[in-house]
C-alpha cells in the first residue's frame, strides 16, 4: 500500500494537494473549495473505485480503493468520497448500477434497521449517517421477510435532521417513511448487515490511520519550529516521548487498518478472521485517535486549538470517524462475544491464523 | 518520515500453517508426558536440559542459519511461528532462547571459523546455554558507561569487573559480553568498547544468585577476576562493539515475546468467564484482543521485513515500546475484568494463581531488552527529532 507504487492513489494525492490543501481550505470560510474538488474526484471516477465498469464504475481493485482512502484521510478530506465509495460498492453486491454524484449509506450504525414492506415499500429511521444531506442517492440496505435486500434511493424522499459530528461534518438523521426506491435487488447469499458495518468500519480505520499520520507530521515539524525555553522543543526528551508514542499510536492504527484492508481484499467470505481483522482495525484506531490526537494537541500548546490552525481538521475528524459503522465499544463487545463462544483455547489459533 | 514507519500486512506462507500444526503437535505431546504444565507460568525452567534437546532434534533451533553450521536455511517467518507457539503454549525456553534468538547470529557474523564449526551445531542441538554480559552496577542501560577492563596479555585478554542482571548465567555454557578495551575519546564516548566470547564455569568467574520479586531465581552477578580470555574469543572490532551490540539489540525487540509473556492470564479470562459474557466482560476481553491482534501484525510486519535483509531498528522499537506496556498492563486489566467472574469458575484458582505471579513479573517487562525511555530516544532519534 505505498503511496508511491499505486496509480490510483498517486491521481488521489496529485488532486488533494491540489484541490484539498488543509490551510487552503481551513482559510475558505464558504466552503467554495468543495465544488471543483468533488469534480476532480468525479472526473478521475474515484468516488465509483469500487463499482465495476458494467456499472458505471471505474472497477479499481479493493485493495487500491482502500489506500485511497487512507490517503484521504492524510488530507481529511471532507466531502463524500468514503461514503460514496461504499455507497458504490454496497450496490455492485447486488448488480445494481451505481448513478453519479454525492451518494451515503444507510443504515451507518448496526443498531438502525431499515425494513422492506410487503409493498416494496422502506421504512426505518438511521441515526448518524455521514453527509446525507449532501447526498443525490442513498445505498440502504433493508430487511424483508425473505432476507436483506440492497437498494438504490433517490435521496429527496428522505426525511433529513441535519447534524453536526464533532469535527464539523454532517452527521444526520435519515427517516425513510414507506419510500419506494429506484432499483431494489436481493443481498447475496450470507449478506448481512454486519458486512456492511465492518466494511464501513474497515474504511473509518484507513481514514483514521491516514489523519494520525498527518497529525504525526505536522507535529514533528511545529516541535523542529517552535522555540521555547531558548530551545526548539523537539530538544526536549518530554517533547520526543511524547512524539514517539504519537509515532506508535500512529504505526499501530496504519498496521491494524492495512492489516484489516488486506484481509477483506483477500477473503472469500466474511469470516471470523475477517471478522477479528475488521474489528480489531476500529477498535484499535479508534483508541490511536483519542491518545494520539491528544498527543498532537499537547506538542501544539494552545495554538492547535484554534479554528486557524489546521491540526483540528485531523484530529477532530479521526475522532468524529471513532462513531460511524459502530464505535470502537460496540465492536469491542462483539469481538468479546465471538471469542467467548469460541472458547478459551480457541482464542490463540484466532489471532496466529494469519 | 512517515515512510519510515509503514507496517506492511505480511501474510505468513502456507508453509509456516504447516510448520505450525507440527510445533502444536509437539507441544501437546511434551505437556501430556508432564514435562512443563502450561497453566503453571511460575515453574522452575531454568532447567529443562532434555526439553531444549528434542527442541533441537525437531531442527528449530537455529533455524535461519547456514546447514554447515547445523542450520536447517529456513525463514525468519517459520521461526516466528515456532517461536510464538512456544511462547503461548508457557513452554520452558528459558535454556536456548538467547542463544537461538540472539548470540548465534552474532557468532554467525563475527566468530572465527572454527568457533563457529564448534559452538553453532552444538546450539542447534539444543545442548547449549548462553547469556548476555551488557548491563554492569550504576550502567544499565547507559551501555557505554561501561567499565569492566579486558587488558591485553600474552595470546589473549585478563578481564577484571562486574556484570550484572546477567539471566541464566548460573546454568550458562557461554556469555557473550562486552567488555573495555580501551577509554572512550573525547570525540566518541562510544569508542572502546569490545565483544567476547566468555567460557562460563571456568577459574576467575564466580556468579552470585540474585533474587527476583517473582521469588523465581534468574538474575545473575557475574564477578571477572583475571579471567583469561584468548585471542580468538575476540568478536567483531576491536573498540568497536557499540555498533555490533545495538544491531544485536534489534533482535531483542520485536518478537513475539515482547507481547506476550503475560498472554496466558487473557486465556484464563476467558476460559472464566465462559461462553456467555456480560457486557463488561465482552468489550473489555473485544479491546485486549483487538490490542494484541494489533501488535502482532506489526510484529510479524518487522519479521517480514527481517526477512527481506532490512533493519528495522525504529520499527522494532515500536514494537517493543507498545508491546511491553501492553503486556505489563495486562494482568491489571484481566484483574479488573476478574473481579466479577463467578466463585464457580472451575478454573478460578489456576487464574489467580496466575494472576499473582503475572502482577510480579509485570514491573520487569519495559525495562529488559531496552529500557521504554531509550526506546522512545530511538524512536525519536528516528523521527528526526534528535
Amino acid at each position: 500500500m505505498a503511496e508511491s507504487d499505486n496509480i490510483v492513489v498517486e491521481t488521489a494525492e496529485k488532486i488533494f494537494a491540489d484541490l484539498a490543501d488543509p490551510q487552503t481550505i481551513n482559510n475558505d470560510k464558504n466552503n467554495s473549495w468543495q465544488a471543483p474538488l468533488w469534480q476532480a474526484l468525479s472526473e478521475a471516477g474515484l468516488p465509483l473505485a469500487w463499482v465495476p465498469d458494467d456499472l458505471g464504475g471505474s472497477g479499481a481493485s479493493l485493495a487500491d480503493g482502500f489506500a485511497l482512502l487512507n490517503a484521504a484521510g492524510r488530507f481529511a478530506v471532507a466531502v463524500p468520497l468514503a461514503e460514496t465509495m461504499l455507497a458504490g460498492w454496497l450496490l455492485a453486491q447486488a448488480g445494481i448500477a451505481a448513478p453519479e454524484g454525492e451518494m451515503t449509506i444507510v443504515p451507518a450504525s448496526p443498531k438502525d434497521r431499515i425494513t422492506l414492506d410487503a409493498d416494496g415499500a422502506l421504512s426505518g429511521r438511521a441515526r448518524g449517517v455521514p453527509f446525507a444531506k449532501a447526498a443525490k442517492h442513498f445505498a440502504v440496505l433493508a430487511h424483508g421477510k425473505d432476507g436483506a435486500v440492497i437498494a438504490l434511493v433517490d435521496a429527496s424522499k428522505g426525511r433529513i435532521e441535519s447534524g453536526l459530528n464533532v469535527g464539523y461534518d454532517h452527521s444526520d438523521t435519515v427517516t425513510l417513511d414507506k419510500v419506494q426506491p429506484i432499483t431494489i435487488k436481493p443481498a447475496p447469499e450470507g449478506f448481512e448487515q454486519t458486512n456492511l458495518m465492518l466494511m464501513g468500519g474497515v474504511a473509518r480505520s484507513l481514514q483514521i490511520a491516514g489523519a494520525l499520520e498527518a497529525m504525526l507530521d505536522i507535529s514533528v515539524r511545529y516541535s523542529n519550529e517552535r522555540v521555547a525555553f531558548e530551545k526548539k522543543i523537539s530538544k526536549f526528551q518530554a517533547v520526543q516521548h511524547n512524539l514517539a508514542r504519537l509515532a506508535g499510536e500512529s504505526a499501530a492504527a496504519l498496521a491494524a487498518a492495512t492489516s484489516a484492508a488486506d484481509a477483506i481484499a483477500n477473503a472469500k467470505s466474511f469470516n471470523d478472521e475477517v471478522y477479528l481483522e475488521a474489528a480489531s482495525a476500529k477498535i484499535r484506531c479508534a483508541e490511536a485517535a483519542e491518545k494520539g490526537g491528544s498527543i498532537a494537541h499537547q506538542v501544539h500548546g494552545a495554538i492547535g486549538f484554534t479554528m486557524e490552525h489546521i491540526l483540528h481538521r485531523y484530529s477532530l475528524r479521526a475522532l468524529a470517524w471513532r462513531d460511524d459503522f459502530g464505535s470502537e465499544s460496540h465492536w469491542a463487545v462483539e469481538l468479546g462475544k465471538l471469542v467467548a463462544t469460541r472458547g478459551a483455547d480457541e482464542l490463540w489459533p484466532l489471532v496466529a491464523s494469519r | 518520515m512517515t515512510a519510515a514507519l509503514r507496517f506492511d500486512p505480511i501474510r505468513l506462507p502456507e508453509k509456516c500453517e504447516q510448520l505450525r500444526k507440527e510445533v502444536r503437535a509437539f507441544l501437546a505431546e511434551e505437556i501430556a508426558a508432564g514435562t512443563f504444565d502450561p497453566n503453571k507460568p511460575n515453574r522452575e525452567d531454568t532447567d529443562a536440559p532434555e526439553f531444549s534437546r528434542r527442541v533441537g532434534a525437531k531442527g528449530w533451533l537455529g533455524m535461519t542459519w547456514p546447514k554447515k553450521y547445523g542450520g536447517q536455511e529456513r525463514s525468519f517467518l517459520e521461526r516466528y511461528v515456532v517461536t510464538e507457539e512456544m511462547r503461548v503454549a508457557n513452554a520452558p525456553t528459558r535454556r536456548f532462547f538467547v542463544a537461538d534468538r540472539q548470540s548465534g547470529p552474532v557468532l554467525l557474523k563475527y566468530a572465527p571459523e572454527h568457533i563457529k564449526m564448534e559452538i553453532l551445531p552444538r546450539i542447534c542441538r539444543g545442548e547449549i546455554c548462553f547469556a548476555i554480559g551488557m548491563s554492569e552496577p550504576n550502567s544499565g542501560s547507559d551501555l557505554f558507561a561501561a567499565k569492566t577492563r579486558a587488558t591485553k596479555t600474552d595470546g589473549g585478554y585478563l578481564i577484571n569487573g562486574t556484570k550484572i542482571w546477567t539471566s541464566s548465567a548460573h546454568i550458562a555454557d557461554y556469555m557473550i559480553a562486552i567488555f573495555r578495551t580501551s577509554p572512550p575519546t573525547k570525540e566518541n564516548r562510544r569508542h572502546g568498547l569490545t565483544q567476547f566470547l566468555v567460557k562460563m564455569k571456568q577459574p576467575g568467574i564466580k556468579v552470585n544468585p540474585i533474587g527476583q520479586i517473582t521469588g523465581q531465581y534468574e538474575f545473575n552477578e557475574v564477578v571477572f577476576t583475571d579471567h583469561f580470555i584468548p585471542d580468538d574469543h575476540v568478536l567483531g572490532e576491536v573498540d568497536g562493539a557499540w555498533k555490533q551490540a545495538t544491531s544485536e539489540l534489534a533482535y531483542e525487540r520485536s518478537g513475539p515475546e515482547r507481547f506476550l509473556e503475560t498472554y496466558y492470564v487473557l486465556t484464563e479470562l476467558v476460559r472464566a468467564v465462559g461462553p456467555n459474557p456480560d457486557t463488561r466482560s465482552a468489550e473489555g476481553i473485544g479491546r485486549l484482543v483487538a490490542q494484541l491482534h494489533t501488535m502482532r501484525r506489526m510484529s510479524v510486519s518487522v519479521a517480514g521485513m527481517l526477512q527481506a535483509g532490512k533493519e528495522p531498528v525504529v520499527e522494532a522499537s515500536i514494537v517493543k515500546d507498545i508491546g511491553t506496556v501492553w503486556e505489563q498492563q495486562l494482568p491489571h486489566r484481566v484483574r479488573d475484568l476478574a473481579a466479577f467472574v463467578e466463585e464457580t469458575a472451575t478454573n478460578r484458582e489456576t487464574l489467580e494463581r496466575q494472576l499473582d505471579f503475572a502482577i510480579k513479573t509485570a514491573p520487569k517487562l519495559t525495562i529488559q531488552g531496552g529500557t521504554t525511555e531509550v526506546l522512545r530516544g530511538i524512536i525519536a532519534r528516528g523521527l528526526g527529532l534528535r
